[in-house]
């Protein structure tokens, strides 16, 4: 067997273009492939996948592997993990990079366990070890507590990435990358979970993971109503609004509003925490957001020890005089 | 009929330790626990049993708890049992503390090959200790099984399971034929409580313990994964209060200083 080689991407698809994960993946390969002398690779899956294909050489593939088949068309784990297993045996790559999105979540752990290798989820940060050329992985443990740095045994090594941590790949690299295709297998009865059904609820105003503004708010808000106000302060900020846990659970704000560990990430210009205490698997959502302000009436609280500017006191006569001052400025 | 479930349970340390008093030994690499505080059943998989126990209630069944550490503090992991969960195995084993999932899922897998009989695992989505999620999945390949993670509600229906989910941008329904693999998120809702009759049933049960010995598992094969370093990382704090006479003074002070730093 050849020696494994080469950093290969798993891309993936919106609106038959490059999602901005992939872009992220193929920045973070692509310095990789630089410390190690090896080539960047990416792979697609799906159909219709020209236009993509270029997009990942302009973003700096040198090969892009297409595996076309319809099943690939629907985040179908089952036949992902089955294609990827054929792609990965035939490419044999080093290292293969995954973003830790819906589908990602369940397909590294799938592939990795399917090629009997290793992963290291949720990586934050990868660098190449000098001497021994090994992949390390930084990546959050204990809730975001503490970082634990990994290093896997087999080859491929495979890692998820957390979305949003690497700046997207420059679309200007000139090389004239290769396509190859890749004749892929996927016999029907892989597929043993099915979608019933699939509801996309509308997002009024900008999305939460693309907004310049997030105003998030805590258990410290109450109830469903305050979520009204924060809403306000959004929509005049040209933001959206967000929530930790609590809130969500309790059925505030919908599930998919949540900012941390388990829920969304995001890195917004500025983030306004109100009445929420900083809990390190919420900061994980958020730790990445430029400016950070945290509305506490505890002094004590863990969100003044990330936030840039904080002010202390009770969320229900502050917000509504901030919001106020807002108005008169944006006016 | 009824189902027989597993709930694989996980004891760690607890979540809710504050970050100023959260300790690692970084030599030892690993987390230090803060003295006094008891370590919890991972919430995610207090939750797998409370599922586990709806469908009990539903349509019958049993609910064995599979929890794999090296020592455990048992009013702790007997929770499950006080929750009424039918039985409890311990794996316990010096080389069972491990961070290397690839071994963990082994482990389990050989207890679940070794229990035999059963139409459904439960897990959480995460074991909140080092964050791997990786666990039912890869029980899901090493037993050839379907997975249905993140479940927020859990249906059988016709020999089958259905979830619901949340997704970035709604919601979704999936189905798998038994047995299966399924993990539950926090958006399944609380636990229960146990009561006070649970709780002395707990204290009576005597759970099963299984060492290396009992498993058919060759932990020489299995490295997968090496813990390098484990640090806690430095955040300069630098904080700038909002001071004013009231409360609604530091609100429209804070968005005059927001304008300032061309913030808004
Ligand atoms: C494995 C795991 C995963 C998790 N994932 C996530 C996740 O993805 N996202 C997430 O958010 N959490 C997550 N959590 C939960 C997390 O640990 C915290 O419990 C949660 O973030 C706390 O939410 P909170 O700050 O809204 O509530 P609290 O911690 O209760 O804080 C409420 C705050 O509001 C303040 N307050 C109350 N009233 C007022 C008032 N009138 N004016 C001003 N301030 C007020 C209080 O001082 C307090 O600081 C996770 C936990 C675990 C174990
Ligand atoms: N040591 C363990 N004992 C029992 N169950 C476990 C163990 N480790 C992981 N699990 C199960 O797998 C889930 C995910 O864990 P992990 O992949 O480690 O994050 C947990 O929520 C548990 O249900």
């Amino acid at each position: 067997m050849s020696e494994a080689n080469g950093i290969l991407i798993v891309g993936e698809l919106i609106d038959a273009r490059l999602s901005s994960v992939t872009s992220e993946l193929l920045n973070a390969g692509g310095q990789l492939a630089a410390s190690l002398g090896q080539p960047l690779y990416a792979v697609l899956l799906g159909t219709n996948l020209q236009n993509a294909a270029q997009e990942a050489m302009s973003n700096g593939a040198s090969k892009v592997f297409l595996a076309e088949h319809p099943l690939l068309n629907e985040e179908q784990v089952e036949a992902h993990v089955t294609a990827l297993q054929q792609v990965a045996e035939q490419v044999q790559p080093s290292i293969l990079l995954i973003g830790r999105t819906q589908l990602g979540r369940e397909l590294g752990p799938r592939l990795a366990f399917r090629l009997r290798v290793g992963l290291a989820q949720d990586a934050v940060a990868l660098t190449v070890e000098p001497g021994t050329q090994r992949l390390l992985v930084t990546r959050p443990v204990y809730g975001g507590n503490a970082l634990a740095v990994v290093t896997m045994k087999r080859k491929p090594q495979i890692v998820t990435v957390r979305p949003k941590v690497f700046e997207a790949a420059t679309n200007d690299k000139t090389t004239e990358g290769e396509l190859v295709r890749v004749a892929v297998e996927i016999p029907n009865s892989v597929v043993r979970s099915r979608v019933v059904e699939r509801v996309a609820q509308e997002t009024a105003g900008v999305k939460m993971e693309e907004a310049r503004v997030v105003g998030g708010g805590g258990r410290g808000l109450g109830g469903p109503a305050p979520f009204a106000e924060l809403e306000k302060l959004a929509k005049l900020l040209g933001g959206a609004v967000g929530a930790s846990r609590p809130a969500c659970d309790a059925g505030w704000i919908d599930p998919r509003f949540q900012i941390g560990l388990t829920g969304k990430t995001i890195t917004p210009e500025l983030y306004i925490a109100v009445a929420i205490s900083g809990a390190c698997q919420h900061m994980a959502g958020c730790s990445g957001a430029k400016v950070i302000v945290a509305v506490n009436h505890d002094t004590e609280a863990e969100i003044f020890k990330q936030a840039r500017y904080g002010v202390v006191g009770d969320w229900r006569k502050i917000v509504p005089a901030f919001t106020e001052a807002i108005r008169e400025l944006v006016s | 009929m009824g189902l027989r479930m597993i709930v694989c349970a996980k004891q760690v340390l607890d979540p809710e330790t504050p970050s100023s008093v959260f300790k690692i030994d970084r030599q030892a690499k690993r987390a230090i626990p803060p003295p006094g505080a008891d370590p919890v059943v991972n919430g995610f998989d207090e939750i797998a049993v409370e599922a586990a126990l709806r469908i009990k209630a539903a349509v019958g069944g049993t609910i064995t708890v599979v929890s794999m550490g090296r020592s455990f503090a048992m009013d702790v992991i007997k929770k499950p049992l006080a929750m009424g969960a039918d039985e409890l195995i311990l794996l316990q084993d010096d080389a069972f503390d491990t961070v290397d999932s690839f071994i963990a899922t082994n482990v389990l897998a050989a207890a679940v090959r070794k229990i035999g009989q059963f139409d459904m695992i439960l897990c959480g989505r995460q074991a909140s200790d080092w964050d791997n999620a990786q666990v039912p999945l890869g029980l899901a390949e090493l037993l050839d099984l379907p997975c249905l993670p993140f479940a927020k509600n859990l249906e059988l229906k016709n020999g089958s399971v259905l979830i619901q989910r949340v997704t970035p941008d709604g919601e979704e329904t999936l189905e798998a034929s038994l047995p299966a693999v399924v993990t539950v998120s926090n958006e399944f809702g609380e636990p229960r409580a146990p009561n006070i009759k649970g709780i002395m049933a707990a204290t009576r049960a005597k759970p099963t313990v299984w060492g290396l010995a009992d498993l058919d598992v060759d932990l020489a094969t299995l490295a997968r994964a090496e813990l390098v370093d484990l640090f806690i990382p430095e955040r300069e704090a630098r904080c700038e209060i909002i001071q004013g006479e009231d409360d609604a003074e530091v609100g429209r002070k804070l968005a005059l200083k927001l304008r300032e730093a061309k913030l808004i």
